[in-house]
Protein backbone atom coordinates (compact mmCIF):
# COMPACT_ATOMS: atom_id res chain seq x y z
CA UNK A 1 0.00 0.00 0.00
CA UNK A 2 2.77 2.46 0.84
CA UNK A 3 4.63 1.17 -1.90
CA UNK A 4 1.45 2.19 -3.86
CA UNK A 5 1.16 5.26 -2.99
CA UNK A 6 4.55 6.73 -3.39
CA UNK A 7 4.33 4.52 -7.17
CA UNK A 8 1.44 7.56 -7.36
CA UNK A 9 3.36 10.56 -5.76
CA UNK A 10 5.99 10.07 -8.07
CA UNK A 11 3.93 9.45 -11.33
CA UNK A 12 1.36 11.64 -10.64
CA UNK A 13 1.84 13.77 -13.45
CA UNK A 14 2.72 10.96 -15.81
CA UNK A 15 -0.75 9.34 -14.64
CA UNK A 16 -2.98 12.49 -14.60
CA UNK A 17 -1.11 13.09 -18.74
CA UNK A 18 -1.90 9.67 -19.51
CA UNK A 19 -5.96 9.83 -18.40
CA UNK A 20 -6.19 12.73 -20.28
CA UNK A 21 -4.63 11.89 -23.48
CA UNK A 22 -6.94 8.66 -23.14
CA UNK A 23 -9.85 11.11 -23.21
CA UNK A 24 -7.93 12.60 -25.95
CA UNK A 25 -7.60 9.08 -28.54
CA UNK A 26 -11.29 7.79 -27.36
CA UNK A 27 -12.74 10.93 -28.62
CA UNK A 28 -11.04 10.85 -31.88
CA UNK A 29 -11.58 7.38 -32.93
CA UNK A 30 -15.31 7.88 -32.05
CA UNK A 31 -15.03 11.19 -34.37
CA UNK A 32 -13.37 9.02 -36.96
CA UNK A 33 -16.11 6.32 -37.39
CA UNK A 34 -19.04 7.03 -39.51
CA UNK A 35 -21.98 7.94 -37.24
CA UNK A 36 -20.57 7.70 -34.45
CA UNK A 37 -19.29 10.90 -33.13
CA UNK A 38 -21.58 11.27 -30.49
CA UNK A 39 -19.90 14.15 -28.09
CA UNK A 40 -17.73 16.71 -29.55
CA UNK A 41 -18.64 18.68 -32.35
CA UNK A 42 -19.47 22.27 -33.84
CA UNK A 43 -23.69 21.86 -34.26
CA UNK A 44 -24.01 23.10 -30.38
CA UNK A 45 -25.58 26.20 -29.56
CA UNK A 46 -22.40 27.96 -28.52
CA UNK A 47 -19.98 27.24 -31.35
CA UNK A 48 -22.72 27.11 -33.69
CA UNK A 49 -23.56 30.53 -32.81
CA UNK A 50 -20.45 31.95 -32.83
CA UNK A 51 -19.78 30.26 -36.13
CA UNK A 52 -23.25 31.86 -37.72
CA UNK A 53 -22.33 35.60 -36.56
CA UNK A 54 -18.96 35.07 -37.72
CA UNK A 55 -20.22 34.06 -41.25
CA UNK A 56 -23.00 37.18 -41.30
CA UNK A 57 -19.75 39.34 -41.13
CA UNK A 58 -17.57 37.84 -44.09
CA UNK A 59 -21.06 36.91 -46.28
CA UNK A 60 -20.47 40.66 -47.52
CA UNK A 61 -17.22 40.27 -49.04
CA UNK A 62 -18.35 37.44 -51.57
CA UNK A 63 -22.17 39.15 -52.65
CA UNK A 64 -20.78 39.66 -55.87
CA UNK A 65 -20.06 36.74 -56.99
CA UNK A 66 -22.87 34.69 -55.29
CA UNK A 67 -25.45 37.19 -57.06
CA UNK A 68 -23.55 36.09 -60.43
CA UNK A 69 -24.25 32.52 -59.81
CA UNK A 70 -27.88 33.25 -58.31
CA UNK A 71 -28.52 34.93 -61.85
CA UNK A 72 -27.25 32.10 -63.95
CA UNK A 73 -29.39 29.57 -61.81
CA UNK A 74 -32.10 31.76 -62.70
CA UNK A 75 -31.70 31.87 -66.23
CA UNK A 76 -31.11 27.83 -66.65
CA UNK A 77 -34.38 26.98 -64.61
CA UNK A 78 -36.65 29.97 -66.81
CA UNK A 79 -34.96 27.52 -69.99
CA UNK A 80 -36.01 24.89 -68.37
CA UNK A 81 -39.69 26.28 -67.41
CA UNK A 82 -39.96 27.14 -71.19
CA UNK A 83 -39.16 23.51 -72.00
CA UNK A 84 -41.63 22.26 -70.43
CA UNK A 85 -44.24 24.68 -70.92
CA UNK A 86 -43.96 24.06 -74.69
CA UNK A 87 -44.21 20.22 -74.28
CA UNK A 88 -47.54 20.81 -72.04
CA UNK A 89 -49.09 22.36 -75.13
CA UNK A 90 -48.36 19.95 -77.68
CA UNK A 91 -48.87 17.47 -75.41
CA UNK A 92 -52.04 18.63 -73.35
CA UNK A 93 -54.57 16.62 -75.92
CA UNK A 94 -52.91 13.13 -75.28
CA UNK A 95 -51.87 13.12 -71.86
CA UNK A 96 -54.62 13.19 -69.41
CA UNK A 97 -53.35 15.29 -65.68
CA UNK A 98 -54.80 13.78 -62.84
CA UNK A 99 -54.08 15.33 -59.50
CA UNK A 100 -54.51 12.15 -57.52
CA UNK A 101 -52.19 9.94 -59.73
CA UNK A 102 -49.34 12.66 -59.38
CA UNK A 103 -47.00 12.09 -56.29
CA UNK A 104 -44.22 14.37 -55.40
CA UNK A 105 -41.25 12.35 -55.06
CA UNK A 106 -38.41 14.48 -53.54
CA UNK A 107 -38.71 18.42 -51.55
CA UNK A 108 -35.92 20.57 -51.81
CA UNK A 109 -35.33 23.47 -49.13
CA UNK A 110 -32.03 25.99 -49.02
CA UNK A 111 -29.67 26.67 -46.54
CA UNK A 112 -26.54 28.59 -45.81
CA UNK A 113 -23.11 27.56 -45.16
CA UNK A 114 -21.67 29.04 -41.76
CA UNK A 115 -18.64 27.00 -41.93
CA UNK A 116 -16.42 25.32 -44.67
CA UNK A 117 -13.90 23.00 -44.63
CA UNK A 118 -11.68 21.48 -47.56
CA UNK A 119 -8.04 20.97 -46.30
CA UNK A 120 -7.81 18.33 -44.06
CA UNK A 121 -8.55 13.95 -44.45
CA UNK A 122 -11.85 14.36 -43.00
CA UNK A 123 -14.11 17.66 -43.93
CA UNK A 124 -17.21 18.62 -42.38
CA UNK A 125 -19.49 21.52 -43.24
CA UNK A 126 -21.65 23.12 -40.72
CA UNK A 127 -25.39 25.10 -42.12
CA UNK A 128 -27.80 27.17 -40.35
CA UNK A 129 -30.81 25.21 -40.30
CA UNK A 130 -31.55 22.16 -38.05
CA UNK A 131 -34.50 19.62 -37.41
CA UNK A 132 -36.90 22.70 -36.58
CA UNK A 133 -36.72 23.39 -40.49
CA UNK A 134 -37.63 19.66 -41.00
CA UNK A 135 -34.04 18.19 -41.79
CA UNK A 136 -32.93 14.37 -41.28
CA UNK A 137 -30.33 12.44 -41.31
CA UNK A 138 -28.74 11.68 -44.96
CA UNK A 139 -30.74 14.05 -46.98
CA UNK A 140 -28.58 15.11 -49.98
CA UNK A 141 -26.58 18.84 -49.98
CA UNK A 142 -25.92 20.14 -53.17
CA UNK A 143 -26.31 23.27 -55.45
CA UNK A 144 -26.27 24.86 -58.64
CA UNK A 145 -22.80 23.38 -59.62
CA UNK A 146 -23.18 19.83 -58.09
CA UNK A 147 -23.26 18.03 -55.18
CA UNK A 148 -21.37 18.85 -51.92
CA UNK A 149 -22.31 16.23 -48.88
CA UNK A 150 -24.53 13.90 -46.82
CA UNK A 151 -26.30 15.82 -44.05
CA UNK A 152 -24.76 13.62 -40.51
CA UNK A 153 -25.40 14.99 -37.33
CA UNK A 154 -28.73 17.20 -36.61
CA UNK A 155 -29.76 19.81 -33.29
CA UNK A 156 -32.47 22.04 -33.53
CA UNK A 157 -31.52 24.52 -35.87
CA UNK A 158 -27.73 23.82 -36.99
CA UNK A 159 -26.97 20.57 -39.37
CA UNK A 160 -23.65 19.17 -39.92
CA UNK A 161 -22.61 18.03 -43.24
CA UNK A 162 -20.07 15.35 -44.52
CA UNK A 163 -18.50 16.87 -47.46
CA UNK A 164 -17.54 14.59 -49.98
CA UNK A 165 -13.82 15.66 -49.08
CA UNK A 166 -14.18 13.35 -46.50
CA UNK A 167 -12.05 9.50 -46.75
CA UNK A 168 -15.89 8.11 -45.07
CA UNK A 169 -17.55 9.36 -47.81
CA UNK A 170 -19.23 7.08 -50.45
CA UNK A 171 -22.03 8.27 -53.02
CA UNK A 172 -23.08 6.01 -56.37
CA UNK A 173 -22.16 8.01 -59.05
CA UNK A 174 -22.43 6.95 -62.79
CA UNK A 175 -21.29 8.27 -66.84
CA UNK A 176 -23.97 10.34 -68.57
CA UNK A 177 -23.18 9.14 -71.83
CA UNK A 178 -26.66 6.55 -71.69
CA UNK A 179 -24.67 3.55 -70.13
CA UNK A 180 -26.04 2.21 -67.17
CA UNK A 181 -22.35 1.30 -65.27
CA UNK A 182 -22.32 2.87 -61.93
CA UNK A 183 -19.77 2.69 -59.11
CA UNK A 184 -18.72 4.26 -55.44
CA UNK A 185 -17.71 7.87 -55.35
CA UNK A 186 -14.96 8.04 -52.75
CA UNK A 187 -12.08 10.79 -52.23
CA UNK A 188 -8.59 9.84 -51.62
CA UNK A 189 -7.55 12.58 -49.71
CA UNK A 190 -4.69 15.20 -51.66
CA UNK A 191 -6.53 17.56 -53.40
CA UNK A 192 -9.76 19.32 -53.15
CA UNK A 193 -10.33 19.84 -56.86
CA UNK A 194 -10.15 15.92 -57.76
CA UNK A 195 -12.19 13.05 -56.58
CA UNK A 196 -12.09 9.32 -57.69
CA UNK A 197 -14.76 6.90 -59.07
CA UNK A 198 -13.98 3.77 -58.52
CA UNK A 199 -15.21 -0.08 -59.31
CA UNK A 200 -16.52 0.95 -62.92
CA UNK A 201 -16.32 -1.67 -65.13
CA UNK A 202 -13.12 -2.36 -67.38
CA UNK A 203 -15.43 -2.54 -70.99
CA UNK A 204 -17.18 0.81 -69.78
CA UNK A 205 -16.12 3.05 -72.38
CA UNK A 206 -14.97 6.44 -70.44
CA UNK A 207 -12.97 8.96 -71.84
CA UNK A 208 -11.57 12.38 -70.34
CA UNK A 209 -14.04 15.19 -70.48
CA UNK A 210 -16.91 12.60 -70.06
CA UNK A 211 -19.72 14.63 -67.38
CA UNK A 212 -20.02 12.17 -64.06
CA UNK A 213 -23.90 12.56 -62.56
CA UNK A 214 -25.27 11.01 -59.55
CA UNK A 215 -26.33 7.29 -60.22
CA UNK A 216 -29.88 7.69 -58.10
CA UNK A 217 -29.55 4.35 -57.23
CA UNK A 218 -29.62 5.03 -53.43
CA UNK A 219 -32.17 7.04 -51.52
CA UNK A 220 -29.83 9.97 -50.69
CA UNK A 221 -29.29 11.61 -53.90
CA UNK A 222 -31.81 12.13 -56.94
CA UNK A 223 -30.84 10.85 -60.34
CA UNK A 224 -28.89 13.03 -62.62
CA UNK A 225 -27.37 15.86 -59.89
CA UNK A 226 -23.84 16.83 -61.46
CA UNK A 227 -20.35 16.28 -59.64
CA UNK A 228 -17.55 16.78 -62.24
CA UNK A 229 -16.20 15.53 -65.34
CA UNK A 230 -13.56 13.04 -66.04
CA UNK A 231 -10.15 14.21 -65.62
CA UNK A 232 -7.60 11.02 -66.05
CA UNK A 233 -8.46 7.51 -67.11
CA UNK A 234 -6.20 4.49 -65.86
CA UNK A 235 -5.67 2.79 -68.98
CA UNK A 236 -3.03 -0.11 -67.76
CA UNK A 237 -4.45 -3.67 -66.67
CA UNK A 238 -5.36 -3.09 -63.03
CA UNK A 239 -7.45 -4.13 -60.65
CA UNK A 240 -8.86 -0.84 -59.20
CA UNK A 241 -10.42 0.73 -61.99
CA UNK A 242 -9.82 4.17 -61.13
CA UNK A 243 -11.33 7.37 -62.73
CA UNK A 244 -9.75 10.82 -61.69
CA UNK A 245 -13.00 13.45 -61.78
CA UNK A 246 -12.55 17.33 -61.72
CA UNK A 247 -15.51 18.74 -60.04
CA UNK A 248 -17.38 21.34 -60.87
CA UNK A 249 -17.44 22.60 -58.02
CA UNK A 250 -15.39 25.00 -56.40
CA UNK A 251 -15.25 23.29 -53.16
CA UNK A 252 -13.18 26.72 -51.48
CA UNK A 253 -15.97 28.82 -52.55
CA UNK A 254 -19.45 27.60 -51.68
CA UNK A 255 -22.35 29.65 -49.76
CA UNK A 256 -26.16 28.69 -50.06
CA UNK A 257 -27.07 25.48 -50.66
CA UNK A 258 -30.48 23.07 -51.56
CA UNK A 259 -31.23 20.01 -49.73
CA UNK A 260 -33.08 17.35 -50.86
CA UNK A 261 -35.65 15.13 -48.71
CA UNK A 262 -36.66 11.80 -50.04
CA UNK A 263 -40.56 11.76 -49.61
CA UNK A 264 -40.70 8.02 -50.74
CA UNK A 265 -37.54 6.77 -48.38
CA UNK A 266 -38.95 5.06 -45.68
CA UNK A 267 -41.41 2.84 -48.41
CA UNK A 268 -37.84 2.01 -50.27
CA UNK A 269 -36.02 0.96 -47.02
CA UNK A 270 -38.77 -1.34 -45.72
CA UNK A 271 -38.66 -2.93 -49.30
CA UNK A 272 -35.19 -3.45 -48.87
CA UNK A 273 -35.16 -4.61 -45.76
CA UNK A 274 -37.50 -7.28 -46.04
CA UNK B 1 -0.56 33.67 -9.13
CA UNK B 2 -2.24 36.71 -10.69
CA UNK B 3 0.71 36.09 -13.88
CA UNK B 4 -1.13 32.61 -13.96
CA UNK B 5 -4.45 33.44 -14.38
CA UNK B 6 -2.83 36.39 -16.71
CA UNK B 7 -1.30 33.79 -19.12
CA UNK B 8 -4.00 31.62 -19.05
CA UNK B 9 -6.15 34.40 -20.10
CA UNK B 10 -3.79 35.06 -22.91
CA UNK B 11 -3.98 31.72 -23.91
CA UNK B 12 -7.66 31.83 -24.73
CA UNK B 13 -7.21 34.85 -27.11
CA UNK B 14 -4.68 33.20 -28.70
CA UNK B 15 -7.59 29.93 -29.07
CA UNK B 16 -10.24 32.37 -30.67
CA UNK B 17 -7.83 33.94 -32.70
CA UNK B 18 -7.28 30.36 -34.06
CA UNK B 19 -10.26 29.18 -34.15
CA UNK B 20 -11.88 32.36 -36.12
CA UNK B 21 -8.72 33.71 -37.98
CA UNK B 22 -6.19 31.63 -38.31
CA UNK B 23 -8.19 28.33 -39.47
CA UNK B 24 -9.24 29.92 -42.24
CA UNK B 25 -5.76 31.17 -43.78
CA UNK B 26 -5.15 27.80 -45.84
CA UNK B 27 -2.26 29.14 -47.81
CA UNK B 28 -1.73 27.10 -50.94
CA UNK B 29 -5.10 25.44 -49.94
CA UNK B 30 -3.26 23.15 -46.66
CA UNK B 31 -0.67 25.47 -45.12
CA UNK B 32 -1.90 26.90 -42.23
CA UNK B 33 -0.28 28.19 -39.26
CA UNK B 34 -1.03 26.81 -35.60
CA UNK B 35 -0.43 29.96 -33.07
CA UNK B 36 -1.97 28.66 -30.04
CA UNK B 37 0.74 26.58 -29.19
CA UNK B 38 2.51 29.50 -28.28
CA UNK B 39 0.80 29.43 -25.23
CA UNK B 40 3.07 26.35 -24.15
CA UNK B 41 6.02 28.20 -24.79
CA UNK B 42 5.44 31.26 -22.46
CA UNK B 43 3.10 29.92 -19.44
CA UNK B 44 4.92 30.30 -16.55
CA UNK B 45 6.42 27.10 -14.86
CA UNK B 46 5.57 25.76 -11.19
CA UNK B 47 6.06 22.90 -9.28
CA UNK B 48 2.01 21.91 -9.83
CA UNK B 49 1.95 20.86 -12.64
CA UNK B 50 -1.86 19.85 -12.51
CA UNK B 51 -3.00 23.35 -13.79
CA UNK B 52 -0.97 23.75 -16.66
CA UNK B 53 -1.85 20.34 -18.36
CA UNK B 54 -5.53 20.93 -17.40
CA UNK B 55 -5.29 24.40 -19.40
CA UNK B 56 -3.86 23.25 -21.92
CA UNK B 57 -6.40 20.30 -22.33
CA UNK B 58 -8.99 22.52 -22.18
CA UNK B 59 -7.51 25.18 -25.23
CA UNK B 60 -7.00 21.83 -27.33
CA UNK B 61 -11.26 20.88 -26.66
CA UNK B 62 -12.35 24.49 -27.64
CA UNK B 63 -9.98 24.25 -31.05
CA UNK B 64 -11.14 20.64 -31.55
CA UNK B 65 -15.04 21.49 -30.92
CA UNK B 66 -14.92 24.25 -33.39
CA UNK B 67 -12.73 22.14 -36.06
CA UNK B 68 -14.76 19.38 -35.90
CA UNK B 69 -11.95 16.80 -35.37
CA UNK B 70 -11.71 14.52 -32.39
CA UNK B 71 -9.48 14.91 -29.99
CA UNK B 72 -6.68 15.51 -32.25
CA UNK B 73 -5.80 18.87 -31.07
CA UNK B 74 -6.08 17.75 -27.11
CA UNK B 75 -3.24 15.24 -27.74
CA UNK B 76 -0.96 16.59 -29.60
CA UNK B 77 -1.20 19.98 -27.57
CA UNK B 78 -1.07 17.86 -24.23
CA UNK B 79 1.91 16.52 -26.07
CA UNK B 80 3.96 18.97 -25.68
CA UNK B 81 2.98 20.58 -23.04
CA UNK B 82 4.30 17.15 -20.95
CA UNK B 83 7.16 17.02 -22.60
CA UNK B 84 7.82 20.88 -22.06
CA UNK B 85 9.80 20.19 -18.78
CA UNK B 86 12.26 17.73 -20.45
CA UNK B 87 13.49 19.91 -23.49
CA UNK B 88 13.49 22.89 -20.76
CA UNK B 89 16.28 21.18 -19.00
CA UNK B 90 17.99 19.87 -22.24
CA UNK B 91 18.14 23.73 -24.06
CA UNK B 92 18.53 25.91 -21.11
CA UNK B 93 20.22 23.51 -18.19
CA UNK B 94 17.87 24.70 -15.69
CA UNK B 95 17.57 23.03 -12.07
CA UNK B 96 14.28 23.28 -10.33
CA UNK B 97 15.54 25.89 -8.48
CA UNK B 98 15.61 27.90 -11.20
CA UNK B 99 11.95 27.10 -12.46
CA UNK B 100 10.22 30.12 -10.36
CA UNK B 101 12.25 32.74 -11.65
CA UNK B 102 12.68 31.49 -15.24
CA UNK B 103 11.65 34.28 -17.87
CA UNK B 104 11.46 32.57 -21.71
CA UNK B 105 12.23 36.37 -23.11
CA UNK B 106 15.50 36.82 -21.29
CA UNK B 107 17.23 33.93 -22.42
CA UNK B 108 19.55 34.14 -25.36
CA UNK B 109 17.50 33.86 -29.43
CA UNK B 110 19.25 31.07 -30.46
CA UNK B 111 18.12 28.82 -27.36
CA UNK B 112 14.22 30.31 -27.81
CA UNK B 113 14.71 29.24 -31.24
CA UNK B 114 15.97 25.24 -30.80
CA UNK B 115 13.30 25.04 -27.76
CA UNK B 116 10.65 26.76 -29.70
CA UNK B 117 11.12 24.64 -33.54
CA UNK B 118 11.69 21.00 -31.54
CA UNK B 119 8.50 21.58 -29.66
CA UNK B 120 6.29 22.97 -32.73
CA UNK B 121 7.66 20.37 -34.88
CA UNK B 122 6.45 17.46 -32.22
CA UNK B 123 3.13 19.22 -32.01
CA UNK B 124 2.26 19.68 -35.85
CA UNK B 125 3.94 15.79 -36.71
CA UNK B 126 1.39 14.76 -33.95
CA UNK B 127 -1.53 16.75 -35.21
CA UNK B 128 -1.00 15.94 -38.99
CA UNK B 129 -0.34 12.12 -38.40
CA UNK B 130 -3.86 11.94 -36.75
CA UNK B 131 -5.77 13.86 -39.03
CA UNK B 132 -4.53 12.04 -41.33
CA UNK B 133 -5.56 8.57 -39.63
CA UNK B 134 -4.15 5.85 -41.74
CA UNK B 135 -0.54 5.03 -43.45
CA UNK B 136 -1.21 6.26 -46.39
CA UNK B 137 -0.07 9.85 -47.44
CA UNK B 138 2.68 9.69 -45.55
CA UNK B 139 4.67 12.22 -47.54
CA UNK B 140 1.62 14.73 -47.31
CA UNK B 141 1.97 14.55 -43.75
CA UNK B 142 5.82 15.28 -43.30
CA UNK B 143 5.42 18.26 -46.03
CA UNK B 144 2.25 19.24 -44.16
CA UNK B 145 4.68 19.47 -40.95
CA UNK B 146 7.05 21.64 -42.69
CA UNK B 147 4.89 24.16 -43.78
CA UNK B 148 3.22 24.70 -41.25
CA UNK B 149 6.02 24.41 -38.58
CA UNK B 150 8.01 27.12 -40.79
CA UNK B 151 4.35 29.30 -40.73
CA UNK B 152 3.87 28.93 -37.15
CA UNK B 153 7.40 30.05 -36.24
CA UNK B 154 7.49 32.87 -38.81
CA UNK B 155 4.09 34.26 -36.74
CA UNK B 156 5.37 33.42 -33.35
CA UNK B 157 8.57 35.36 -33.35
CA UNK B 158 6.63 38.19 -35.14
CA UNK B 159 4.26 38.52 -32.60
CA UNK B 160 6.68 38.55 -30.02
CA UNK B 161 8.64 40.91 -31.42
CA UNK B 162 5.86 43.37 -31.80
CA UNK B 163 3.60 42.28 -28.67
CA UNK B 164 6.44 41.92 -26.17
CA UNK B 165 8.61 44.76 -24.86
CA UNK B 166 12.32 44.09 -24.03
CA UNK B 167 13.47 45.76 -20.84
Amino acid sequence: MQQLISFIQKYKYLLFFIILQFIAISLTISNNSFHKSKFLNSTNIISGGLYEKSSNISDYFNLRGQNEILVKENIFLRNRLAKTQIKKETQIDIKKIDSVGHIQKYTYTFAKIIKNEYSKPFNYLLIDKGSAEGINKEMAVFNSKGIIGITEKITNNYTRIQSILNKNSKISASIKNGSNYFGPLVWNGKDYNTVQLTDIPRQANVKVGDTIITSGRSTIFPEGILIGSVLKVKNEKSTDNEISIRLFNDMSNLRYVSIVKNLHKIELKNLEDE
Amino acid sequence: MNKIIYYTFIGFILVFLQVFILNKILFYGYINPYLYIAFVFFFPIRENRFFFLFVAFLLGLIVDIFSDSGGIHIFSILTIAYLRLFFLKIYFRKTPIDFPFFNLQKEPFGKIFNFTITLTIIHHLILFSLANFSFENFSNVLLNTFYSSIFTLILFFIGNYIFIKKQ
